[in-house]
């Protein structure tokens, strides 16, 4: 319908608004609600509210946060994370819920076991245990994070009361320089506008760099939308995302495929659309960037110097880039290269795909990781696929450990921790204090900049290793 | 839910600004029940061990038994975990004042009673410079009004949604109430299901559930 100056998300909004109160929040229908093991005190409460789960098959629950990566013959070490697991497999296998539990061939991280899967699709509506539920807008999904009374509230009721959203169009305009990847893109976006740059605000991702990305890269972007405060992301659905759907096992089949296509290149922000607020970033100003502080936002290019504090905008922002740096043991005008790190972990739902893994083996190829270095698949799924080609040959061959799927060294809960004081070159999404391990110090950085680091036991530019090669 | 209408007591001036719910609440703490005391893990690296930072602002006497804190720009941003909340609930802390805060962690305080009420960032250095100045003064909030007042009678408005001003002052328990609109959520349903141009395959069919998980005996860790 053109004209209309409807953006994607006035179109998602509209189909699941099952009503509205006086103080102007929707009643949303929630078609899928993503849960995990952290999930565990919502389903404790249900039941202590005799309350059911009402929609168990729009329930998704997949084991990611606390399953270990290695020896799992010898099960689940920590008790805490077992009871909460052994817990909630039986209230799956009682409720019927769609569940993908620590065994299932198809085990990963729920964000990316979703998106393989084909249970996200464009124009469903997604409220996740999990801040990073935000990934699944990179299928055209309106998809929320949530906290745990709206889980309980989701899984009694199916629906999500949202308040009036802003929106935000992010424009990367023009095309990538050679060895840029979509993680420089959303650094450097995050670093712009600030980690509470986007709070409150629906993001849509736009622009020719966008619509070039694969899947994988469009994932990696929504997933760090979050890290600049974002309610929600999403990127219009394309050819690209429908030939990624096309065949996926809960993607619609045969003659319903046809159907749901021409629906969904209908799901796109009207040209008069207005948004509250646009930010455009020339894709080819992004260099290969990396963070230096406790925050996405502390990201600068690799070939930069780390900032001084005093430079701030604010004697808030310099007392609090002070205490970072101080974390982190390094000091202003140091280059960015000179900084030598202890370990590197390539993983995560925002770097854990087949792509990631790629990229990372494909610089891990010319060399020998000088620190350890470990490769979490973000799923089983990935796992095959990059042992059928060979990746986990190339990462051994270098010296990397090679492990089993799952959230790991993200947030540390299944015991893969980086040791107080110690420096990690990471694939993930936050570098925050203690986020890895009590304090742990953590480089953000794209997959190939990773392994980079594993080669050279310091961070590198993946340019120059890229020439050598 | 305990109604929020109008409280009164001991502010903490917690100028940071981007304060992350990974330091609020640690990863390691939050496979807890809700029965577990979270105060005990709130900021727990920043206050133990050896790390820690040495007069950890909530650590001085001056501010035991406080209801407020006065935080700085995008508070408690990042993880969705709840347990955050319940972190600062349990040590009793009922108000959060600042500039703004981690979105998923608004609508976490606001499920549990407690108000992230906020202002513009001249309102939290006033007040932490007032805080500052005889540390462990009293400040009073009221909702209705969406007030901060000092002890020294000067006062500050504060924003907050429609919606959830309404939802902290009744004290409502969100599912009861939602349930009364089933009607129209089963309304939807059918709707949707009516108009449905196209399906998609069954979770069970198409992935199926499997077998049991063969670590229900593991070893505890120690
Ligand atoms: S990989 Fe990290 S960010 Fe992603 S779901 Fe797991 S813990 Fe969260």
């Amino acid at each position: 319908m053109p004209g209309t100056g409807l953006t994607i998300f006035d179109r998602i909004w509209a189909r699941h608004r099952i009503l509205e109160n006086v103080a102007g929040e929707a009643l949303l229908y929630v078609d899928q609600h993503f849960l995990n093991e952290t999930s565990f005190i919502c389903f404790q409460e249900l039941e202590r509210l005799g309350r059911t789960v009402r929609r168990p098959k729009q329930s998704f629950l997949a084991m990611d946060h606390t399953v270990p990566t290695h020896h799992r013959e010898a099960g689940i070490p920590n008790a805490e994370n077992r009871e909460a697991i052994e817990y909630l497999d039986r209230f799956a296998r009682k409720t019927g819920m769609a569940y993908i539990g620590v065994d299932d061939p198809r085990q990963g991280i729920g964000h990316i076991v979703a998106s393989e899967i084909g249970l996200t699709l464009p124009g469903i509506l997604i409220a996740g245990d999990d801040s990073h539920t935000t990934t699944n807008g990179a299928m055209g999904a309106l998809s929320l994070g949530i906290g745990l009374s709206e889980v309980t509230h989701v899984l009694a009721t199916q629906a999500l009361w949202q308040a009036p959203y802003r929106k935000l169009r992010v424009t990367f305009s023009g095309s990538m320089a050679l060895a840029v990847d979509a993680k420089d893109l959303v650094l450097e976006l995050i670093h712009r506008i600030g980690a509470a740059g986007a709070i409150g605000h629906f993001v849509e991702f736009a622009g020719a760099a966008v619509s070039a990305l694969s899947m994988a890269q469009r994932m990696t972007i929504c997933n760090m939308a979050v890290e600049a405060g974002a309610r929600a992301a999403i990127i219009a659905p394309d050819e690209t995302t429908f030939a990624y759907l096309k065949g996926r096992p809960l993607a619609p089949q045969g003659k319903d495929w046809d159907v749901a296509v021409t629906e969904w290149r209908a799901l796109r922000t009207d040209e008069e659309a207005v948004f509250d607020r646009e930010v455009e970033i020339p894709a080819s100003e992004v260099a290969p960037t990396v963070t230096w502080g406790t925050s996405p936002q502390d990201a600068i290019r690799v070939d930069g110097r780390i900032p001084d504090p005093k430079d701030a905008g604010s004697a808030q922002e310099s007392a609090r880039a002070e205490a970072a740096l101080h974390y982190m043991g390094l000091a202003p005008g140091m280059r960015v290269t000179d900084i030598a790190i202890d370990q590197v972990f390539i993983g995560s739902c925002t770097n854990g795909r087949l792509e990631d893994l790629r990229a990372a083996a494909a610089i891990a190829r010319n060399g020998r990781a000088v620190v350890p270095a470990i490769v979490v698949p973000g799923s089983q799924e990935v796992k095959r696929e990059a042992e059928s080609e060979g990746l986990h040959l190339v990462f051994r061959a270098a010296g990397f450990e090679w492990r089993e799927p799952g959230c790991s060294m993200c947030l540390g809960m299944n015991g893969d921790l980086v040791e107080g004081g110690k420096r990690c070159a990471s694939t993930t999404n936050r570098n925050f204090m203690g986020r890895q391990g009590k304090g742990a110090r953590t480089h953000l950085m794209g997959p190939a900049m990773a392994a980079a680091a594993a080669l050279t036991g310091r961070i590198s530019d993946v340019r120059t290793l890229l020439e050598r090669a | 839910m305990e109604p929020f209408l109008r409280i009164e007591g001991i502010a903490v001036p917690f100028d940071r600004a981007n304060v992350d719910t990974d330091q609020i609440i640690p990863a390691r703490f939050i496979m807890k029940p809700r029965q577990f005391d979270y105060s005990k893990v709130l900021f727990h690296d920043l206050r133990n061990g050896p790390a820690a930072e040495p007069g950890f602002t909530l650590d001085r006497p001056e501010y035991r038994g406080a209801k407020i804190l006065v935080t700085a720009e995008n508070f408690a941003c990042g993880s969705a975990r709840e347990q955050a909340v319940y972190a600062l609930q349990d040590t009793g802390i009922r108000a959060l004042v600042g500039p703004s805060f981690g979105g998923i962690f608004y609508t976490n305080c606001i499920k549990n009673g407690i108000l992230p009420a906020i202002v513009d960032a001249t309102v939290v250095s006033a007040l932490c410079a007032a805080l500052l100045r005889s540390p462990g003064s009293v400040l009073a909030v009221d909702l209705p009004q969406q007030t901060i007042a000092t002890n020294d009678g000067k006062w500050f408005p504060f924003r907050i949604g429609e919606g959830d001003k309404a939802q902290l002052m009744g004290g409502w328990d969100d599912i009861t109430r939602t349930l009364e609109h089933e009607q129209a959520i089963l309304a939807h349903e059918r709707a949707t299901a009516a108009t449905a141009t196209w399906t998609r395959p069954s979770f069970d069919e198409a992935i199926g559930l499997r077998r049991p998980i063969p670590f229900a005996k593991a070893r505890d860790e120690r």
